[in-house]
């Protein structure tokens, strides 16, 4: 996972709420078996008509939001499937940054495996953030993991909370497999506890 | 969290999974069972191999096929689809690399991954149980504490048999009173989605309780989790009863004999204690739910079958108005138009929501002896092969095929069109699956979420119809 730390690019408005990941890749694109080449179908339905033309009116097909690096949303953003394909596909775009007020738990969850840093803010400077966006290349949002701000094109720091041990694992592009190895001893001892407390517990074996 | 302290059923099973709390509150928590599919493990299994690592508790592990399989093919011939039959070869080759069991889409028991994981005995009470899909919050009807989760988290559990988790906070629904004749465990579901909204769970795990639940059969209880999700909770979860021990007595993956009845007297201490504290709690009464249906495209748009469609100047809220009038062109919807008056081109039974043995019987109760209407597509899909084969023996496929139904192998079908059932632009679908979100079921397919009763009727009917006025 690439590490994320401070980000600087350009944000696009996408002012919907329960953006669900249905929406932002449609199923019929999930049957790869690999994680990269789903950027082309983000926002699939919304980027391209029936002929697969590009519909002018979406913002990721128009400059300079083709080039975001960011995107900013409304409530409930990711709700629905489980789907990581959802960020996968953000990722490959190239987002590696959504801010919305609020963020479905799956997805939010997803968000962070991928080096993709998801930021809650109030309704109110999502807006004041979409409207900032609006004005395209230059006003470019930055986005400081380390010291927890987004800066507006003006220069306003806004700060934002996050989960400090994600935090950390974001900073470092840590493996949080590698990082639950490390446990493996308490794993071990609580798989023996669990067989002497509850020798009933059956195993799926003989299939 | 001190043991003297009135715990929830969530509290005491997340409990009994902490391996370790870190400093920050993050725990290795332990999960029993990890149920996998095909669409969102593949790059899981590669990851485990690029790494070097190896599955960890196969003895916890079962894999099945379910999300793109054709439902009307000779199943012993591979998929015509190559990006499909890829994936369905992948999971193959990685059960076998893994050591992982598998139920084939030849055996009798391969079905929808939430409905084989009750119907084996494989998810029990007081389980932890993950799945790469959303809908995993269906096993919570057990008592269990299930949820989606990623294809990250796929790897992370196929290697740790652990997830880095945070306690989720405690939300009660609890559901007074009885329903009424025609009202069903769906109903009661889609009324919450509605009371609550779609982001209303976000954060929770709910534990859903009061008389009309305890009054579910299992089928029903799987419908009401099912669909937690859709009101943004993770989880949702069911105090196991005598109704869950009679259910689970006897399932193949079970435990068997004296051993169940050891396991009953641990599951009967599961139930949460009295006192018990919630962050948020809700009540509905049975009596006021009425048959549901969904008009817009999110569960929470949804009205009883006897209103009309909402018309968006009666909205304040300028952004809420905005989402109505483009739910309204989406879904080719006039304000004030009665429900029951909107016609349907296609009718889909089946779905991790509803497809069930008795689901398949409620439907079959209104097709008996009745037809479907002229123009009308309707789909019956059971849950897994064996759910096919019981409905067989009771005749319901008969009854089913004399209406005019489609009667078809297992699998999740017309729920999320990425297999060949589903919707053409424009078809609108009165459908027991459980998102109505745009081009769920298929590009500019519009979807009408109601319970399998609902939908027998409105495919007699050829329109939304209140299925209290047929039976």
């Amino acid at each position: 996972m690439q590490a994320f730390t401070k980000l600087t690019g350009i944000a696009a408005p996408l002012p919907i709420a329960n953006v669900d990941t249905d929406k932002i890749i449609p199923a019929r694109f999930l049957k790869t078996i690999k994680r990269t080449g789903l950027g082309v179908h983000l926002f699939d339905t919304l980027r391209y008509d029936e002929q697969g033309a590009e519909r002018p009116d979406f913002v990721l097909n128009q400059e300079p939001y083709r080039r975001a690096e960011i995107l900013i949303a409304h409530e409930n953003f990711g709700c629905g499937s489980s789907r990581e394909h959802a960020p996968w596909a953000l990722l490959d775009f190239g987002i590696r940054c959504v801010i919305a007020p609020d963020f479905a738990d799956i997805f939010h969850n997803n968000c962070f495996k991928n080096g993709i840093l998801p930021v809650r803010l109030p309704r109110e400077i999502c807006d004041q953030l979409i409207e900032d966006a609006k004005l395209g290349a230059n006003a470019r949002v930055t986005v400081d993991l380390e010291r927890q701000v987004v800066v507006r094109p003006n220069g306003e720091e806004i700060s934002f909370s996050i989960d400090p041990f994600r935090r950390e694992l974001m900073l470092g592009g840590l493996d949080d497999i590698g990082q639950t190895l490390q446990h493996a001893p308490a794993i071990d001892g609580f798989e023996a506890r669990e067989k002497t407390e509850k020798p009933w517990m059956p195993a799926i074996t003989a299939v | 969290m001190t043991a003297t302290k009135p715990r929830t059923l969530f509290d005491k099973v997340w409990d009994a999974h902490v391996v370790e709390q870190l400093p920050d509150g993050t725990c290795v928590l332990y999960i029993d069972r990890h149920l996998v599919h095909e669409v969102t493990s593949p790059q899981a299994f590669e990851g485990l191999r690029l790494a070097g690592r190896r599955v960890r508790r196969p003895d916890g592990t079962i894999a099945v096929v379910d999300h793109n399989i054709p439902t009307n093919i000779d199943r012993s011939k591979p998929i015509t689809e190559d990006e499909s039959r890829i994936q369905v070869e992948t999971l193959e080759q990685n059960v076998r690399d893994f050591g992982v069991p598998y139920f084939p889409v030849t055996d009798a028991r391969q079905g929808i991954v939430h409905v084989i994981g009750p119907e084996q005995g494989i998810s029990l009470p007081g389980f932890t149980i993950v799945c790469g899909d959303s809908h995993t919050s269906t096993h919570g009807a057990l008592g269990a504490l299930a949820f989606g989760i990623g294809t990250s988290e796929v790897e992370h559990v196929l290697a740790t048999q652990t997830l880095l988790q945070k306690p989720a906070k405690n939300m009660l629904v609890r559901v007074d009173g009885t329903l009424g004749a025609g009202v069903t465990a769906k109903d009661i579901v889609l009324a919450i989605i509605g009371r609550i909204g779609t982001a209303g769970g976000t954060g929770h795990v709910i534990e859903f309780a009061g008389e009309a639940i305890r009054s579910l059969d299992m089928a029903g209880r799987l419908t009401v989790c099912n669909m937690s999700i859709e009101a943004g909770a993770r989880a949702g979860m069911i105090a196991p009863d005598d109704v869950t021990f009679a259910y689970l007595r006897g399932r193949p993956f079970a435990p068997q004999g004296e051993a169940f009845d050891h396991a009953v007297a641990y599951w009967r201490s599961l139930a949460s204690d009295a006192g018990a504290q919630y962050d948020t709690t809700v009540v509905l009464n049975a009596a006021d739910i009425a048959p549901q249906v969904t008009w817009g495209t999110n569960p929470e748009a949804v009205l009883p079958i006897t209103g009309v469609v909402p018309n968006p100047a009666d909205e304040t809220d300028e952004a809420r108005r905005v989402q109505i009038e483009r739910m309204l062109t989406y879904m080719g919807l006039t304000p004030g138009q009665k429900l029951t008056e909107i016609p349907v081109d296609v009718v889909f039974i089946g779905s991790c929501t509803n497809s069930r043995i008795e689901d398949m019987r409620a439907a079959a109760a209104v097709a008996k002896g009745r037809k479907v209407a002229p123009g009308v597509q309707a789909l019956v899909v059971p849950g897994s092969g064996l759910i096919k084969a019981q409905a067989e023996a009771e005749g319901l496929d008969v009854i089913f095929r004399e209406a005019g139904f489609e009667w078809r192998d297992a699998g999740c079908s017309m729920c999320l069109g990425m297999n060949p059932d589903k919707l053409t632009p424009g078809q609108r679908c009165a459908s027991t699956s459980n998102r109505n979100f745009e081009g769920r079921q298929g590009p500019g397919g519009r979807t009408h979420l109601v319970s399998p009763a609902m939908a027998a009727a409105a495919a007699v009917t050829g329109h939304l119809a209140d299925v209290r006025e047929l039976v």
